[in-house]
């Protein structure tokens, strides 16, 4: 788009047939619905160069005409009067919806993909007032931005906006300056990455206890009133706030993700812990109160303990079951946290951090190999981009450090009813006050 | 507010952007004798799809030349540095693949 737009080129974009409906409905928002495409079958990852040749020397799946017809024809046929004239519309909606009966209202929230597809609290009007007492904001504050992917356009929304979701969510008024928090990030909970992404929040300070936050025992699962209904209200306002999460146009995960129904909502245990919190790590004190967001949680490695004789090389093989591209966040009950102090000595969350970037590492060879370091981070070392350009020149059998240091992050988090311990694939975005939004 | 029963709720969409057409760029008529570059967009094997459309085009359409030409870095990056060699040594472009 921005080739043919901003540079006047002739253009034609392909794509796979799997992608029909959503690049034709981007390249609508963008104000380009001429724009020539033209289509393959999916998928382009693994086939030979004779097979890609066939799809060249074959039809477009969506027309049904040949791949290079289409291809001259976007090329060199004149664009038609309708496709070149004037072009404006605007999507805003009311603020009020009919009003109608209960089943109906939830029959209209279910059809219209504004829900999770489980049951919601209708946010009658009295419902959003109560939520939007428990802030000084005003409702029609605009809070942020967001979208699904990199290609889709931003839409806003204010405090109202965010407290209709929370109440859909189930949240009780006094979370609300959570769910603020996570909306003001701008992060979404709904990514349409086609591998299935889910995001993190760990809420950290006093708020944890003034709301009856979970850090402890099942922190991480439904045990909790606080955090199960504001990781919803966050996947809800999300969706609902970015322009959709629907099959198909805004939503391409390719599997799912069952994570992405509370967003792996929970408290850091800072009591149990015997490190600093998560958030005064990132610049917080520990009397304020913050909530952290992670984004692309989908690969995840499992252990219980820390054994006297190979816990390093224990370690080291969950590291390097990882997704190279998703960094890892360990997720530690307060027992195992312990030990990683009584067997490695680390006293700070920053040594294990330093241990456990040393100790990820595999061939070079066998990391640029990875399809998705191919895709994502292949393209940046030969650009030159640090410190994948060095990594690029070791040699194949030369083993690297499969992470960056600044990637690698640790939360405290369980009842310490045994030390099983996590790794979360995973990208730390950024921790916002909540504080702020009270 | 319930009235006869119903009930009236607030919208939970947030707020879309305008939408203003963009330009389009006027098409050739002829790709003969012209450059057509072929833009990879270095995702997952775009650049063995985009060779084998460069051999179609030496095969088939001898007097089109084109150049095969990889981003600079990752497609979620722009690359001004790519789409201004474009536009000054170029006359079309094909991009691929999205997936």
């Amino acid at each position: 788009m921005t080739v043919e737009a901003t540079y006047g080129v002739p253009t034609v974009a392909m794509h796979t047939d799997k992608f029909d409906t959503v690049v034709r409905q981007v390249a609508t928002h963008n104000g380009m619905p001429g724009l020539r495409q033209v289509f393959v079958p999916q998928p382009i990852m693994g086939k030979t160069a004779a097979q890609l040749r066939a799809y060249v020397d074959g039809v477009d799946p969506i027309t049904k005409r040949p791949v290079m017809q289409e291809v001259l024809d976007g090329l060199t046929r004149p664009f038609d009067a309708a496709e070149l004239g004037p072009l404006e519309f605007d999507r805003s909606t009311p603020r009020l919806l009919p009003a109608d009966t209960e089943d109906n209202l939830h029959r209209l929230f279910l059809d219209s993909e504004w829900t999770d597809r489980l049951p919601i609290v209708l946010p009658t009007e009295e419902r959003v007032a109560a939520m939007l007492a428990a802030t000084h904001r005003r409702p029609d504050e605009v809070v942020g931005r967001m979208r699904p992917t990199h290609f889709r356009e931003y839409w806003e929304y204010t405090v109202e906006k965010v407290a209709v979701n929370a109440v859909m969510a189930g949240a009780r008024p006094e979370y609300f300056p959570v769910i603020l928090a996570l909306a003001s990030t701008g992060v979404s909970a709904r990514g349409s990455s086609s591998s299935s992404v889910a995001a993190m929040a760990v809420v950290n300070g006093p708020v944890r206890q003034e709301i009856g936050m979970n850090a402890g025992t099942g922190a991480l699962g439904p045990y909790s009133h606080a955090n199960a209904t504001i990781g919803r209200a966050y996947g809800l306002l999300s969706q609902n706030l970015q322009g959709g999460s629907t099959v198909g146009q805004t939503y391409l995960g390719s599997m799912g993700n069952s994570y992405a129904y509370n967003s792996l909502t929970c408290a850091e245990n800072e009591e149990r812990s015997p490190w600093e919190p998560f958030h005064v790590q990132h610049g917080f004190r520990p009397t304020d109160s913050a909530v952290s967001v992670f984004s692309g949680c989908r690969s995840t490695a499992f252990s219980l303990g820390l054994r006297e004789t190979y816990w390093r090389e224990h370690v080291a093989n969950m590291l390097r079951g990882m997704d190279p591209h998703g960094p890892p966040t360990l997720l530690l009950d307060p027992i195992t946290a312990r030990q990683f102090i009584d067997r490695g000595g680390f006293s700070k969350k920053d040594a294990l951090i330093d241990w456990l970037y040393e100790t990820a590492r595999m061939p070079a060879g066998e990391y640029w190999d990875y399809q998705l370091v191919q895709n994502y981070i292949y393209p940046r070392a030969t650009f030159g981009e640090e410190p994948w350009a060095t990594k690029l020149k070791a040699k194949p059998e030369e083993m690297i450090p499969i992470f960056r240091r600044e990637d690698i992050h640790i939360v405290v988090v369980g009842g310490e009813t045994n030390g099983y311990w996590r790794i979360m694939g995973c990208n730390y975005q950024k921790t916002a006050s909540v504080d702020e939004w009270r | 507010m319930t009235t006869n029963g119903k009930i009236t709720t607030l919208n939970p969409v947030g707020f879309a952007p305008k939408v203003t057409r963009k330009p389009l760029a006027p098409r050739l008529d002829t790709l003969e004798g012209r450059t057509v570059y072929l833009v990879d967009c270095r995702f997952d094997d775009s650049d063995i799809f985009l060779k084998q459309m460069q051999a179609w085009f030496a095969e088939r359409m001898p007097g089109v030349r084109t150049v095969f030409k990889p981003i600079s870095s990752v497609y979620l990056n722009d690359d001004p540095a790519t789409w201004n060699e474009i536009k000054a040594r170029g006359h079309a472009a094909i991009l691929g693949v999205g997936h």
